[in-house]
């Protein structure tokens, strides 16, 4: 569904990409996982049209869409999520949830003073929508808060919510995870697997969580230093030496357990 | 009596209450860390502990003094530090003057405390004179702490340090908290990374709607089913 082909991202002197070549089955869940400052943000950045890249090329269902803008992916069914939450800061959870159909007769004001009965009908079914999303992500007690007075985490549900308001193609979520609570994040792991199986969403993650990873994801890339590391199933990916070596490690080494002591 | 604690604190940024008589302590030398739901509360209660929310009701004392009045400025005089969860370092100035910003109230020769924290870490001694905003996020994540520890601080104060950073990132600076901690000082932090974070706590506590849930030390709530499934993913 999505190919890559020997990408570059060059920044100054920094090759934040360095020739990375992938490809995303359609109806996969692929995961993208390696070492900070790997060039994972960097290579969704280039795919959803924030950076044009130095060279190579990025195609989607056998269509070029190198350099494309994020709007004219948008349309194409091509959507993302930040690692830094970009929320309208001052609109409602509802509200921004609620800003993203495009092409909502209400931005017309010639539609808006004379057509107001579809105004409305469509203004109702947008609203319909984000209610589903809100009960899904269980975020019902905010959904009139200010979106700024949310909690970090909270934030990052917002994010995936957004991508849940229109009938995406493809879906690029950028550590939807980090710093959300590990009970929510299963909860927001069903709702990526439902709208895999169920809306035909293909997925791209990247993720630190190896246990949210190797849930959902087949297949994993390992990038490191703006290449493709290796590829492969979940387990053959965390039994690979050199991605322990580059990204996951051992665990704490040469502790004695600590918990209990004191208190 | 605890060396740095939180009682029944009440307060909000204006509107409805986010913490409801929530108590938080920690003692020198310890882990104290902080979990629980998204809005549950749980960074608030650090600002709170801090001096950046004013609270109704409750109070916060340190080495027995009630500091509940002080400012966050006169906290970090009094022997606190605090590494908040996004924009903690200065992306634009180099490593080095990250490090000369935390110790901005010192009044005395600081070179050897910047030494004990390129000692830390020594990644940042590597990388002195690039700027914060082009290192990763794990050495990001470093600066942020160092830079805490410049005013050599009695407590530290943790806001999710390990968000966004790779899994042999996260080992590495749970073990450097686990130095710094050895070194006396009391660590109190936030982290959704609960599973790990509260293997290394000598206390955690669970918070949920504003107030405390469940107390206890890190390992009994690893090993409680109710806390397992709630909120630590099962």
């Amino acid at each position: 569904m999505i190919r890559v082909d020997d990408l570059h991202l060059h920044f100054g002197g920094i090759r934040a990409v360095d020739g990375a070549s992938i490809e995303i089955a359609k109806g996969s869940i692929t995961g993208l996982i390696g070492p900070n400052g790997a060039g994972k943000s960097t290579l969704f950045n280039v795919i959803a049209g924030h950076y044009k890249p130095t060279s190579g090329r990025v195609w989607l269902d056998g269509e070029e869409i190198t350099g494309l803008s994020p709007h004219e992916l948008f349309h194409k069914g091509l959507l993302r999520t930040f690692q830094i939450a970009h929320e309208f800061s001052t609109l409602t959870v509802r509200e921004n949830l609620m800003m993203v159909p495009a092409d909502q007769p209400g931005e017309v004001l010639w539609d808006a003073w004379f057509r107001g009965g579809a105004v409305r009908a469509r203004e109702a079914e947008v609203r319909r929508r984000a209610d589903e999303v809100i009960d899904f992500l269980e975020i019902g007690h905010v959904a009139e808060e200010r979106a700024g007075n949310l909690s970090g985490g909270q934030k990052k549900l917002l994010e995936l919510g957004r991508t849940m308001m229109v009938d995406a193609k493809i879906v690029f979520l950028d550590e939807v995870g980090a710093g959300v609570n590990r009970t929510l994040l299963n909860t927001i792991g069903d709702a990526i697997l439902r709208l895999n199986k169920e809306r035909g969403y293909t997925f791209c993650m990247v993720e630190h969580d190896m246990d949210f990873i190797g849930r959902l994801c087949d297949p994993v890339i390992v990038m490191a230093e703006g290449k493709v590391l290796t590829e492969g199933t979940p387990e053959e990916v965390l039994k690979n030496e050199a991605v322990i070596e580059a990204y996951l490690g051992r665990g704490l080494k040469d502790r004695p357990a600590r918990a209990g002591a004191g208190a | 009596m605890s060396f740095l604690i939180g009682e029944k604190m009440t307060g909000g940024y204006g509107g409805a209450d986010i913490l409801t008589g929530c108590t938080i302590a920690v003692d020198r030398g310890e882990i104290a860390v902080i979990v629980g739901p998204n809005g549950a509360g749980k960074s608030t209660a650090m600002k709170a502990v801090f001096g950046m929310l004013r609270l109704r009701e409750g109070q916060v004392r340190l080495d027995g003094q009630d500091i509940t009045a002080l400012t966050p400025q006169d906290r970090v005089k009094a022997g606190m530090g605090f590494v908040p969860q996004t924009s903690n370092v200065f992306v634009s100035l180099t490593v080095e003057e990250n490090l000369e910003m935390g110790a901005f109230i010192r009044d005395d020769d600081f070179s050897a405390t910047m030494a004990q924290v390129y000692d830390l870490f020594p990644v940042l001694k590597e990388k002195r004179r690039q700027p914060a905003g082009e290192l990763s996020g794990g050495q990001r994540q470093q600066v942020a702490v160092g830079r805490a520890l410049m005013t050599h601080p009695k407590v530290l104060m943790l806001d999710e340090p390990t968000a966004g950073v790779s899994p042999i990132v996260m080992d590495e600076l749970f073990d450097k908290i686990l130095d710094i901690a050895a070194t006396g000082i009391a660590i109190l932090m936030v982290e959704q990374n609960a599973r790990q974070a509260l293997n290394i706590a000598d206390r955690g506590y669970v918070l949920v709607q504003g107030s405390n849930r469940y107390t206890d030390t890190g390992a009994a709530l690893l090993a409680d089913p109710d806390v397992r499934r709630s909120f630590l993913g099962g």
